[in-house]
């Protein structure tokens, strides 16, 4: 298991006397599509802002290509290729659909202040790719008509494809979806659905699932975790985890 | 009768009876060695029962009038606003417009009195101000009430740069703008971690740090006094004086050989300031379209989006605060140059308030707007010289009229509308580069 994309071992947040993840693990291995459900407040959202670098873990150990990014800042993850999404969308609600893909492009662009200036040929030759790479994503999640929308005016099923599509501009390799069906309806999560396995399939990515909507997990992960107050509770392939008496426990409560 | 409403009337007007007797109705009046109460003249006693009148019917009759309004605006032929549309969308004509505008801005000032061309010298001093701390807090979203101190910077460095290493103005306006922006950089790094109120109180307390140093500072910045004779700008070595200072300098007017006039000071440094905001004005609309431009407003929208993104906030944040600071200067330098006389006291905090007033009035975010608010902001006060007692009173009712009628400040911010090629037109063959069209 040592060409593991993303290893978490014994991970832990404490938040003053409050244990929030106790002992968590994680194994990715590139190209999978992996979910963590547990019911609300089990800490799933936790792990991923530990992961991502907008919490610093209170211990373990987070390995990314091998390399400890436990304490890197958020930025500085994102740029090694782990991006996410948030529960709450958190688009750039006051700038249009087209601005948000390509501001998400940022540290992919020339930002020299005197190329920009004085609009050397390079730096042309960078915005016209990001030009080029936003429209694309605006097709694929079929947003090319909004381009010129205020994201915040998008419908909200639409704002959360926008949402994606700003985190796949940045070229990731591993794409962390927090709760990406929440608020869908049927018809929407399906696409979401099939989105989601093109992304592997035709973009390379990896992708780590919270979700509530289990037809979804069921559907498209290869594993899944199950995390319940903090602490892992179960761990693998669909078929097992529906069958797992624990996890029937602790979403239905004892019987 | 429903639409009349009693109740509010006469509230307003009790209010306008309290707030009007009392800053104008009564007066103080010197008597031996206390001061005396005194009733205002019989005249605006008149004036106050006047208003007091109107309010109480306008109040009244609020809704009728209202309603006629509305029936009014109706009735008005509509501008077709779509082939309006397309003629401002040519390329064209934006060009040509702006042309006009630039030449009618530099022929302008030969027709008018000389006081109009130096009150026009300080607008543009002001639209430059308003123009770098747009970046800061329109742009950027970083409350700054300390954007004076910059302002400072670029005018002292000018004013010391001269008087000690003999510097002319055109060393010191790009020595002057890479100290502000250096000031910026270096207070920028502690106080950008905070947000919002902390990070406006922190800027302020910086600006007033500012100004106390230099005023204190009697060896070196002359404290309180000032420094006088800064020396104004010259035009590739000729000076507008009377007879040139320096050995060797000719005189403006003696080397085309016409007679002597001051007016001739004045209107270069008009056009001065006119190029200097003209390179403000590119050199922003540049760093709007580039990624830096558009990192600010995403920052403004969201930070925590931000970082999950891959930007850097502190990054982003500090070169927003040092680059507004290079523009104030800029400014600052100017200043120095057009006044010969600089002292901590232009430099108070109220200049900082003036000019947040004037990004904030203008709409965050936008430049035209900007330029606008910061004419109006500098203009509207020497017109109404007869009233200076109440200008603070004046810009008081501006910003409660704004904030009815024109919460989003007087020109909005436009987002810029990108053309998007379809896939339809991929297979034509003229298939165009993606322009950014031009906003304001």
């Amino acid at each position: 298991m040592s060409e593991c994309l993303l290893e978490v071992s014994d991970l832990s947040m404490r938040f003053g006397g409050l244990l929030a993840v106790d002992q968590m693990a994680l194994k990715i291995r590139p190209g999978e599509i992996v979910s963590m459900i547990g019911p609300n407040g089990a800490g799933k959202t936790t792990v991923f802002n530990c992961l991502t670098g907008f919490y610093r873990a209170s211990g373990g150990s987070i390995q990314y290509k091998n390399q400890a990014i436990e304490k890197m800042p958020g930025y500085k993850i994102a740029r090694l290729g782990v991006v996410r999404t948030f529960q709450n969308v958190r688009l750039f609600k006051g700038m249009t659909v087209l601005e948000n893909l390509l501001v998400a492009q940022h540290r992919h662009l020339k930002t020299g202040l005197l190329a920009g200036l004085f609009k050397t040929p390079g730096y042309r030759k960078s915005e016209e790719k990001a030009m080029e790479r936003a429209e694309f994503w605006l097709e694929k999640v079929g947003l090319t008509e909004f381009a010129n929308r205020e994201a915040g005016n998008l419908a909200y099923g639409q704002q959360r494809r926008l949402g994606i599509a700003r985190c796949m501009v940045t070229q990731p390799e591993l794409l962390m979806l927090d709760e990406p069906a929440a608020g869908l309806n049927p018809n929407e999560t399906a696409e979401l659905d099939k989105l989601i396995s093109d992304l592997r399939r035709d973009h390379g990515v990896t992708v780590l699932l919270i979700e509530h909507d289990m037809k979804l997990v069921m559907d498209i992960s290869d594993r899944i975790y199950v995390i319940n107050q903090g602490r892992p509770l179960a761990s693998g392939v669909p078929e097992d985890i529906r069958n797992n008496p624990e996890v029937i426990k602790a979403y239905l409560g004892e019987g | 009768m429903k639409s009349l409403r009693f109740t509010p009337a006469i509230l307003s007007t009790v209010v306008l009876l309290v707030l009007t007797s009392l800053m104008l109705g009564i007066r103080l009046e010197p008597s031996g060695v206390g001061l005396k109460v005194t009733m205002a003249e019989t005249s605006s006693l008149y004036w106050i029962a006047a208003g007091a009148v109107v309010v109480f019917f306008f109040q009244l009759f609020r809704a009728p009038i209202d309603r006629g309004m509305s029936g009014i605006k109706q009735q008005l032929p509509s501008v077709p606003k779509e082939p309006l549309r397309q003629i401002a969308d040519k390329k064209g004509f934006k060009t040509t417009l702006i042309c006009f505008a630039v030449a009618g801005l530099m022929i302008w000032p030969f027709f008018v009195s000389r006081g109009a061309v130096d009150l026009a010298t300080l607008a543009l001093i002001y639209v430059m101000l308003g123009l770098g701390l747009n970046i800061v807090v329109g742009l950027a979203g970083l409350l700054d009430l300390g954007y004076v101190g910059f302002y400072a910077v670029g005018a002292y460095s000018y004013a010391l740069l001269n008087q000690y290493l003999g510097l002319d103005f055109w060393s010191s306006l790009v020595l002057g703008g890479v100290l502000a922006a250096f000031f910026g950089f270096v207070l920028g790094f502690p106080v950008l971690r905070l947000r919002g109120d902390y990070l406006a109180i922190v800027t302020l307390g910086f600006g007033e740090i500012i100004r106390i140093l230099l005023n204190n500072w009697t060896s070196i910045t002359g404290g309180p006094n000032g420094i006088s004779q800064i020396p104004k700008p010259s035009l590739f070595g000729l000076e507008f004086g009377r007879r040139a200072k320096e050995e060797g300098n000719v005189p403006f007017h003696e080397f085309f050989g016409i007679d002597y006039s001051s007016t001739y000071k004045v209107i270069f440094l008009y056009i001065l300031a006119v190029l200097l905001v003209i390179a403000t004005l590119f050199v922003i609309n540049r760093l709007l379209r580039m990624p830096i431009g558009r990192a600010w407003e995403a920052l403004r929208e969201d930070d925590i989006a931000c970082r999950s993104l891959g930007l850097n906030p502190t990054a982003i944040k500090l070169s927003a605060f040092t680059i507004g600071a290079a523009f104030a200067g800029f400014a600052g330098t100017f200043f120095a140059a057009r006044q010969g006389f600089i002292s901590p006291e232009s430099f108070t905090f109220i200049e900082s308030a003036i000019i947040l007033a004037i990004v904030v009035l203008g709409g965050m975010g936008s430049q035209v707007g900007v330029i606008l608010a910061a004419v109006i902001m500098t203009v509207l006060p020497e017109f109404a010289r007869e009233f200076q007692e109440y200008r603070m009173l004046m810009f008081g009712l501006m910003m409660v009229c704004m904030m009815v009628w024109r919460p989003e400040g007087l020109m909005p911010m436009k987002r810029p509308h990108i053309k998007i090629k379809s896939k339809k037109s991929e297979t034509e063959s003229s298939v165009k580069i993606p322009s950014v069209a031009e906003s304001v």
